[in-house]
């Protein structure tokens, strides 16, 4: 199951890194979107997908699955969504302000 | 005390939370920025003094045993990079005062910069590896905002680019956090170091270290991931490039010393190495850079750039010599460079250009100005009595005793260009016909030349006091070199399951 996991995973990297290089800035918005979505499936998968019950101590089963990487994934969940909206309304305003959304035209430093 | 070393994170979470609710009242704002700055600089000094008497603090955050909760540590690492934040905070609030803008301060510029402040000192001070990542969020999600406030097409442009490194790196954080916990199975720090020990670093961890370098090397631009940083830096206004000058970076090379000090420090051969090497091309790339450009903003922040390199190439020789360098350089270079960035924000002011050719004789105007300059670029380059000094020949002398000839010359050539560049300034803007540049009697510069001043007393200090800075920075060596100090500070004697 971890090696299915792991392909996945690597699929969506890829994808991300792909749109990330792309010209626009919204592609590149999906991208992150991917990459952070990768990451959070990578954290559940490197702490093992064995069997076992949901961690709640009222199911009163043998073996529970671990709980860290939930709670692990559920702050980065939190994190990367409010980062996410942030650059959507920064894309927005960018937009607004630089008349484009291609960043090979947001270059230099004056 | 027990929990004298959360108040560093939380008074200025409190101020934080407090400011918001005086969004328009800018008087108040000051005050209680200022209150809060100076209760932080205070705190973090009694813990400078009880972790030197009484050695590491840790606290367990609600009572959880050490490896299953979230513990803070203090060592004195922790304890005087907090108190440097804590300094810099401070003169570069005093300095926002005059410089910022009433536009800028009443949209929550305040908060975000108590908020950044809680996430620097919370990545120095936490021992969980999770919540370093959490703090480490805490503190680029203040410096996004920090970065674009004001909302000019620059800060846009650049504020982009500069969020989707961070989102990159931060995703890899994660990843590397993911791969570790799948290995060690489990996030405190020290826990992790007495797990690695007990496996002896097979190359799986190899691998993860080179995976963190690459994290932390991003947050710390160094060889080949400070691309992102002169643009992002060159955007905002001079104190929010001063605090990001100054901390930020920091950060990123406070993980590394960190990680490498604590967690791969078994199999130094390809790990280490790696980093001396790029921390070298590091130097080099940012001597070139420093003395090709005449704009004084892009020269400051290609001197972050080699300064980073210098203390990295102190972690990566990771001998005795060569680390109290890297402490003492890391410290220094906090403090001066916030200093230099709060002078060219002050000469950029007075004279309404970053070029140094289009004005001359300030120091005529200015005498001040000219010679806390002169004494600030003295400091950078590590002229001897002052606080460059120390750090840089200990790194030296820990490359030579390292056997590393060509690497300890490189970083003795640098401080040459390091001085060329910036003395060029001095001699171009300050000296020379004073009616290249008018006294311009309307502009009060007394407010924003006082918290430079007490800046650069305290480098000049940190210089000439440096036997007794010393004695400090001795003890935070002694955890790096010995990490058995920080696990069983952390864990206790008992051994953790």
């Amino acid at each position: 199951m971890e090696i299915f996991m792991s392909v996945l995973i690597g699929f969506l990297f890829a994808s991300a890194v792909y749109l990330m290089l792309s010209k626009s800035l919204l592609r590149i918005i999906i991208g992150t979107g991917l990459l952070s979505h990768g990451a959070h499936l990578m954290l559940l998968t490197m702490a093992g997908l064995k069997k076992g019950t949901v961690p709640l101590l009222g199911e009163q089963a043998k073996a529970y699955t671990d709980p860290i990487p939930q709670a692990l994934i559920l702050t980065a969940i939190v994190i990367s969504f409010g980062v996410t909206a942030f650059f959507l309304v920064l894309a927005y305003r960018a937009y607004q302000e630089l008349g484009t959304d291609n960043i090979d035209e947001m270059r230099g430093t004056e | 005390m027990i929990n004298l070393l959360i108040l560093p994170i939380i008074i200025p979470f409190v101020a934080a939370v407090i400011l918001i609710f005086f969004k328009k009242d800018i008087v108040v704002q000051r005050w209680i920025s200022i209150i809060a700055a100076a209760g932080g600089l205070a705190v973090s000094i009694i813990l400078i003094r009880t972790v030197y008497n009484e050695g590491i603090q840790t606290v367990n955050l609600g009572s959880w045993e050490a490896p299953f909760g979230i513990t803070l540590v203090s060592d004195m690492l922790s304890a005087l990079l907090v108190t440097a934040t804590s300094l810099i905070t401070l003169c570069c609030i005093l300095f926002s005062f005059r410089s910022i803008g009433k536009e800028r301060e009443s949209s929550f510029y305040y908060p975000v910069v108590q908020f950044l402040v809680v996430g620097v000192n919370g990545a120095f001070t936490t021992g969980d590896i999770f919540n370093m990542f959490v703090f480490f969020e805490v503190m680029l999600m203040s410096s996004y905002v920090l970065l674009v406030i004001g909302g000019t097409k620059i800060q846009l442009r650049e504020s982009i680019k500069y969020i989707l490194v961070n989102i990159t790196s931060s995703a890899l954080f994660v990843i590397a956090v993911a791969y570790l916990y799948s290995i060690v199975g489990t996030l405190n720090m020290a826990h992790i170091s007495q797990r690695i020990a007990e496996v002896d670093q097979p190359a799986i961890l190899t691998v993860l270290a080179v995976l963190f370098l690459i994290v932390f090397g991003l947050k710390g631009a160094i060889f080949p991931l400070f691309f992102w940083l002169p643009g992002a830096y060159y955007a905002p206004p001079a104190p929010i490039m001063a605090l990001f000058g100054a901390l930020l970076t920091k950060v990123g090379v406070y993980s590394i010393l960190r990680t490498y000090t604590l967690f791969f420090y078994h199999d130094t051969g390809f790990t280490h190495e790696l980093l001396t090497i790029l921390s070298l091309i590091t130097v080099v790339l940012g001597s070139i850079a420093a003395i090709a450009y005449k704009d004084m903003k892009k020269i400051v922040i290609y001197n972050i750039i080699i300064a980073i390199g210098v203390i990295t190439y102190g972690i990566g020789a990771m001998n005795a010599d060569a680390l109290t360098g890297s402490v003492f350089y890391l410290i220094h270079d906090m403090l001066i460079k916030a200093v230099l960035f709060l002078l060219v924000g002050l000469i950029v002011f007075i004279t309404g250009s970053t070029d140094y050719t289009k004005f001359s004789g300030l120091i005529k105007h200015y005498p001040l100005l000219g010679w806390s300059f002169f004494i600030s670029v003295l400091a950078l380059a590590g002229i001897p009595p002052l606080s460059g000094f120390v750090g840089k020949i200990l790194i030296v002398s820990g490359g030579f005793s390292k056997g590393d000839l060509v690497g300890a010359l490189i970083i003795l050539m640098s401080s040459l260009f390091v001085l060329y560049s910036l003395m060029r300034v001095f001699i171009n803007g300050f000296w020379g016909d004073p009616s290249g540049s008018m006294k311009k009697p309307e502009l009060k510069i007394g407010s924003m030349l006082f918290p430079i001043i007490i800046l650069v007393i305290s480098s000049i200090s940190y210089g000439v006091f440096s036997e007794w800075m010393n004695m400090y920075i001795t003890q935070a060596v002694e955890v790096l070199i010995d990490p058995t100090v920080y696990i069983d500070a952390v864990l206790g004697n008992a051994q953790a399951p």
